[in-house]
């Protein structure tokens, strides 16, 4: 296989967009370009989820294409639920690396806000098990609640711990541009004042309001091209250089142990080994923190720390941006937000931002691996990618 | 023998029992009073209020010529039995809520603004006027209308209003919902927050001055979003929702 570098990359704020979701993924696609300075490009894949349900829109990689000036390059849709931007980058990687093509835009693009609350949770909902899980009611609230109230009870996780997650999280969106919540939270005001019931509320005890990331819309974009390109643009050389994707049982009740994510734990590994790295070689990482407990979960599961330890790590702080190992600079879902599709491509944004030394006051200092977790559905399909700097 | 004119026009002087300042801590941690505040306060808040009347997102623009014109008619006296409730954070001024008593048994809600977005803030402001119309000046219901989905989900469905569709509610042909002394009850466990007395040196803070809001809601830069924003099918879900979530099925 050919080596893969990422040469430009760019993102729209995560929040409420009042444009197209083909304006979505093509407005970051027009920032990845210039920052790449590439015009000519192979390949589009486009990450989403929803426009078929949500915004009444299909073959989304066509109108991308066309909005871009790209055409006759081929396009195509990745659709992998919340994993969708990862595996799309997955795509893109296998088109470069095996030398079908030299250039290849990954964009990944939702346009959730389109609908209410309850229809995007239902349409979320739908990437459950629809004869075991989905028609009982289950929502990705109800199912992250019950998973979590069986960590709490089998490794003393508690909901202080996962305040600790959504203060951290929220707290660094606050250094991010890009991110939904502008919002500083306190444990004090989420947990610990009078007030605190009100002002975060259970959704699906014991998950609070803050536990939650919020619904976003929001795109981002990444050129993924082989080092003889690479080596032509005057940007720092970040190499894509593990992958590693797995699957679980579709219905969590059927796992041998449910609080083990065990697509998570093998994504890891095959992307760190792929890369030639281990998880203590990462300096920066963005997980999947749909939900609070899931970031520590993750944080165990990828082998950053032994598991049922994640939230010791917690709070000793050496997650925090000023940690031996900053989890989630960019907010996470959490404070950055969550459109669907899109996601892992933001996370790739992110770790590209880190690893070149551009993501100013949230800047890790001297980062050179970063890693993304982009956790599809309930664990059953995860997505892990590890970057490394070269020059 | 001349009529002086200005008394006819005037409202009735009819004082109102005073609404006690509370407070509370916000998600984010800060402190946040709500406060009754005079005629000669009005002045102050007047200008914080103005710039909002040009963001059309979330109905802002609505609201605030609305509220700034009943804060206006309360200043020059030409309101009658009106109240305003001033919410501060730091000084800073973060919802203003007003209301009117119709009847000692009837209070009619006017407006709910908030400065400050994302901290529930402008909720915790309404709860505090349905506060001071039910508990303190004992109405037995307080109509209810609002411009804004955002102003239905936090009253019509969080509170789970009754019709009163009826009735004309003061602002206008609208249809008016109701909250009732029991329906307050039913959600001053959960929504119906606060402290009291104010410490003293937050409460100084507040009456010293009411400074402008530092962050407050802006017009988007793009006006596709400004005409996208008018047009939001929010409500009627949210009837669904409230519908699924328990309360009575009505398609009217």
């Amino acid at each position: 296989m050919r080596n893969v570098y990422v040469a430009g990359i760019g993102i729209t704020t995560f929040t409420r967009l009042e444009y197209p979701l083909s304006e979505i993924a093509a407005y970051p696609s027009m920032m990845a370009l210039k920052d790449s300075g590439i015009t000519d490009v192979d390949h589009v894949y486009v990450a989403n989820m929803g426009s078929a349900r949500v915004n009444h829109q299909t073959a989304l990689a066509s109108a991308v294409v066309d909005s871009l000036s790209l055409t006759p390059a081929g396009a195509a849709v990745v659709e992998n639920g919340p994993a969708s931007g990862a595996s799309a980058i997955k795509a893109g990687f296998a088109a470069v690396a095996s030398g079908m093509h030299d250039v290849v835009l990954v964009a990944g693009a939702e346009r959730m806000r389109e609908v209410n609350n309850l229809e995007a949770t239902d349409f979320i909902a739908t990437l459950t098990h629809p004869l075991a899980e989905y028609i009982y009611g289950v929502t990705l609230p109800a199912h992250a609640a019950m998973f979590t109230r069986l960590y709490m009870e089998k490794y003393g996780v508690t909901e202080r711990h996962l305040a600790m997650v959504a203060v951290k999280n929220q707290n660094n969106a606050m250094l991010n541009e890009f991110a939904h919540l502008h919002q500083p939270i306190t444990i004090e005001g989420i947990l610990d004042s009078p007030e605190a019931m009100t002002n975060n509320p259970y959704v699906a005890e014991p998950l609070r309001f803050f536990d939650a990331c919020p619904v976003s819309d929001g795109g981002a974009a990444v050129i993924l091209v082989s080092e003889e390109v690479a080596r032509t643009i005057d940007r720092p050389l970040i190499r894509l250089a593990g992958i590693g994707q797995a699957t679980d049982t579709h219905a969590v009740h059927e796992r041998e142990e449910p609080t083990d994510l065990l697509a998570v734990r093998r994504a890891a590994a095959t992307s760190f080994e792929m890369a030639g790295f281990t998880p203590q070689d990462v300096d920066v990482a963005e997980l999947h923190d749909a939900f609070t407990i899931l970031e520590i979960v993750e944080s165990e599961e990828v082998g950053f720390f032994p598991k049922g330890e994640g939230h010791i790590a917690l709070e000793k702080g050496e997650t925090a941006l000023d940690g031996s190992l900053p989890i989630n600079p960019s907010g996470g879902l959490k404070g950055k937000g969550h459109p669907v599709g899109a996601t892992g491509v933001g996370q790739a944004h992110e770790i590209v931002t880190q690893l070149r030394g551009e993501a100013g006051e949230r800047q890790v200092d001297g980062a050179r691996v970063g890693f993304t977790c982009n956790f599809g559905g309930f664990g059953n399909n995860v997505v892990c990618l590890t970057f490394v700097r070269e020059d | 023998m001349p009529v002086d004119l200005e008394k006819i026009l005037r409202p009735v002087d009819n004082p109102l029992k005073p609404f006690e300042a509370k407070y509370m801590t916000l998600a984010s941690g800060e402190h946040m009073v709500i406060r009754q505040i005079d005629r000669d306060e009005i002045p102050d808040i007047l200008p914080y209020l103005e710039p909002l009347l040009h963001v059309e997102r979330d109905y802002y623009d609505v609201v605030c010529a609305r509220i700034y014109s009943e804060l206006l008619a309360h200043y020059r006296y030409r309101a009658q039995d009106e109240y305003v409730l001033a919410v501060q954070i730091d000084g800073e001024l973060a919802a203003v809520v007003n209301g009117r008593q119709v009847s000692p048994d009837l209070g009619m809600s006017l407006h709910t603004i908030a400065l400050r977005r994302g901290l529930r803030v402008g909720a915790h402001a309404f709860a505090a006027k349905m506060e001071y119309h039910i508990d303190i000046l004992g109405h037995k219901e307080v109509l209810i209308v609002a411009e804004s989905p955002i102003g239905f989900r936090r009253w019509m469905i969080e509170y789970q209003l009754e019709k009163r569709f009826e009735t004309a509610h003061e602002l206008g042909g609208v249809p008016s919902w109701a909250l009732t002394k029991e329906l307050f009850d039913r959600a001053r466990s959960t929504l119906v927050v606060g402290r009291r007395p104010v410490p003293p040196e937050i409460l100084a803070k507040a009456e010293a001055k009411i400074l402008p809001p530092s962050d407050p809601p802006t017009p988007p830069a793009d006006l596709l979003a400004a005409t996208r924003s008018m047009y939001d099918p929010t409500a009627t879900a949210l009837i669904a929702q409230r519908n699924l979530l328990g309360g009575e099925v009505d398609h009217a």
